[in-house]
């Protein structure tokens, strides 16, 4: 709750908060499927018909109803935005933990192999996952998932080694403090505030990523609907019906603006230090 | 020192790594590469002639074997023979890199002039109205995806003006220079945009830190002028983080912008990468990773080199 009210107090927090809250409401009414008309619905006499007061964004070639494909699209992006980076964050947070708290050789053989996955640039480490895998929505998550994990061990590791470090860790070994006691309570109670804002970058990052994998047509598959395929699709009408592009092209970049703001935010808070740093 | 030296002893490692990945990786991908490269035909083929092909290309040995050949002939330059192209794998990503590099150049220049005045005007006006405006452009920036404005930016010139970006063939800059600006100049800027927003996100922030350290605070009470303590003073040291943000930018963009040499029809790295995957071109798939990885790894070590030599307290605090 108090978290909650800082965010409010802070500008961007404000504003990131208020988008990211309406696009989770879309994104979950668009995964139930409450959209003002059934996005797979081809409403053949209106195809490409202009936004009006039916049709709020217009339909798609295929007679579509835009709108509701871009409830159903968030909903989609949302949703592998979220399990992959969760997978990331909790994979990263059990590695990066690992590597800290064992030490010497452990931690040179994790971070070496981390080392490997961040010599590849994102889009083309996530291009080879979805190579291997196929393309499709789980292999964008596996994919997103892996690009993301040595980021987040590295989040983690760092604040790790400085906080094993710590009196209190010796204390609570001292006390007779089980390593698990120790790993849980002592070390990833202190490791929230980099992780929260981490995730919320993160997720910024996620979305950008799953729009561009859909973009290629290696993610989401037709006939579901996601921003980035809304927008590749959009490529060839974008004379004679520019809501096509328009409206999920700003979709996602209000998506990324809200969780950047967001991030941006929470690092204020948890890290007074660097308030005035941050634009 | 020792940091740079384990760096550089790690290098190699990190690098066999890659190739290790690359190399799995491209094995797991389901179907065989021969029907991958003839299509269709593929079904035309007599088993004889199939097992020759894939003793030509080196797909009939056990992975292992593949692997060591390969490792061999990466040490002499050889990075094997793309099917689909029917070259050297080599050849053709150095036919495909020019392209890439002088896009990922043209970007952080535009970055770097749009950013960094941007940054010094925004630190040197701080909590003022056109602060806020720079920071609010900036963030807007740092959150468009590059495939969005290039959508953006072809929209409104077909739209607006009734013209298309220069597609078509593409002439390189010792061929046509003035075509091949006029062909580069619009994907720079779609690439250049973000990356313009972080470069004043990270220099408005270094200049704010800069600004207020004793050294200006004295070099102001000496009585230089404004304007020679941020520009003679302060500047060259908050350029220290947007140099290793530039960087490592750059060497994403060696990479090959995907999507966007995509969208405006560019043969660069990144679209050979692509085709490359959609083909199951393994050589060609393997060089060119490969080839992006090694890239990017020289450029974050120039980076952190580069760092090192900018910021001298670096080398102090570690000897």
């Amino acid at each position: 709750m108090r978290m909650l009210r800082a965010v409010f107090a802070h500008p961007s927090g404000r504003i990131g908060g208020v988008i990211v809250a309406l696009y989770l409401l879309l994104a979950v009414l668009g995964l139930l499927g409450l959209t003002p008309h059934n996005p797979l619905m081809q409403y053949r006499i209106d195809r490409l018909h202009a936004p009006d007061s039916t049709y709020w964004m217009g339909t798609d070639l295929f007679g579509r109803d835009v709108a509701s494909r871009l409830m159903m699209g968030i909903g989609q992006s949302f949703t592998v935005a979220f399990f992959s980076v969760a997978f990331a964050a909790l994979a990263g947070t059990v590695l990066g933990l690992a590597a800290a708290w064992f030490g010497r050789r452990w931690d040179g053989v994790l971070m070496r192999l981390m080392d490997v996955l961040l010599a590849f640039p994102a889009i083309l480490l996530a291009l080879l996952i979805v190579a291997v895998a196929g393309p499709g929505t789980r292999t964008s998550i596996v994919a997103i998932a892996i690009v993301y994990t040595p980021i987040f061990t590295r989040v983690v590791r760092g604040p790790a080694l400085s906080l094993k470090a710590r009196e209190f860790v010796d204390a609570a070994r001292t006390f007779g403090s089980s390593s698990s006691y120790i790993l849980t309570r002592h070390l990833l109670l202190n490791l929230v505030a980099p992780l929260t804002v981490q995730i919320t970058l993160a997720l910024a990052w996620a979305l950008l990523t799953e729009a561009g994998l859909s973009f290629l047509g290696l993610g989401t598959q037709p006939p579901a609907a996601s921003l980035g395929l809304m927008l590749s699709d959009s490529r060839n009408l974008m004379e004679t019906a520019p809501w096509l592009m328009i409206f999920p092209g700003v979709a996602i970049m209000i998506s990324i603006l809200g969780f950047n703001l967001l991030g941006d935010a929470l690092r204020d808070i948890f890290d007074p230090r660097m308030r005035r740093a941050i634009a | 020192m020792t940091y740079l030296l384990r760096r550089l002893a790690v290098f190699p490692l990190v690098l066999i790594g890659v190739s290790i990945v690359v190399f799995v990786a491209i094995r797991m991908v389901p179907g065989d590469a021969i029907t991958a490269m003839l299509g269709t035909e593929a079904g035309l083929l007599t088993p004889a002639q199939r097992e020759a092909l894939a003793a030509y290309f080196g797909i009939d040995q056990p992975w292992f074997v593949q692997y060591g050949r390969w490792l061999a002939g990466l040490l002499h330059g050889n990075l094997g023979i793309s099917s689909t192209y029917g070259k050297p794998v080599l050849d053709v990503i150095l036919e495909r890199f020019p392209l890439t590099l002088e896009l990922a150049l043209l970007s952080m220049i535009i970055a770097l002039v749009v950013g960094v005045p941007a940054g010094v005007f925004a630190a040197t006006h701080n909590e003022k109205f056109s602060d806020l405006g720079v920071r609010v452009a900036a963030m807007i920036g740092q959150s468009t995806p590059n495939f969005v404005l290039a959508l953006l930016i072809i929209y409104t010139l077909s739209a607006g003006f009734g013209v298309l970006p220069a597609m078509g063939e593409f002439s390189p800059l010792w061929q046509d220079p003035l075509r091949n600006l006029g062909q580069l100049i619009l994907p720079a800027i779609t690439l250049g945009f973000a990356f313009a927003a972080s470069v004043t996100r990270v220099s408005r922030s270094a200049m704010l830190d800069v600004l207020s350290d004793d050294y200006v605070r004295t070099a102001r009470s000496k009585g230089v002028s404004a304007r020679g303590v941020i520009w003679r003073h302060a500047l060259p040291n908050a350029l220290i983080p947007v140099v290793t943000l530039s960087g490592i930018e750059f060497g994403y963009l060696l990479g090959g912008a995907v999507i966007v040499e995509q969208i405006y029809a560019l043969p660069g790295l990144g679209r050979l990468v692509l085709d490359a995957i959609l083909q199951r071109d393994y050589a060609l798939v393997q060089g060119c990773v490969l080839f992006i990885a090694f890239n990017f790894m020289i450029v974050n070590l120039l980076v952190d080199l580069t760092y090192v030599a900018l910021d001298p307290r670096i080398r102090l605090g570690e000897q």
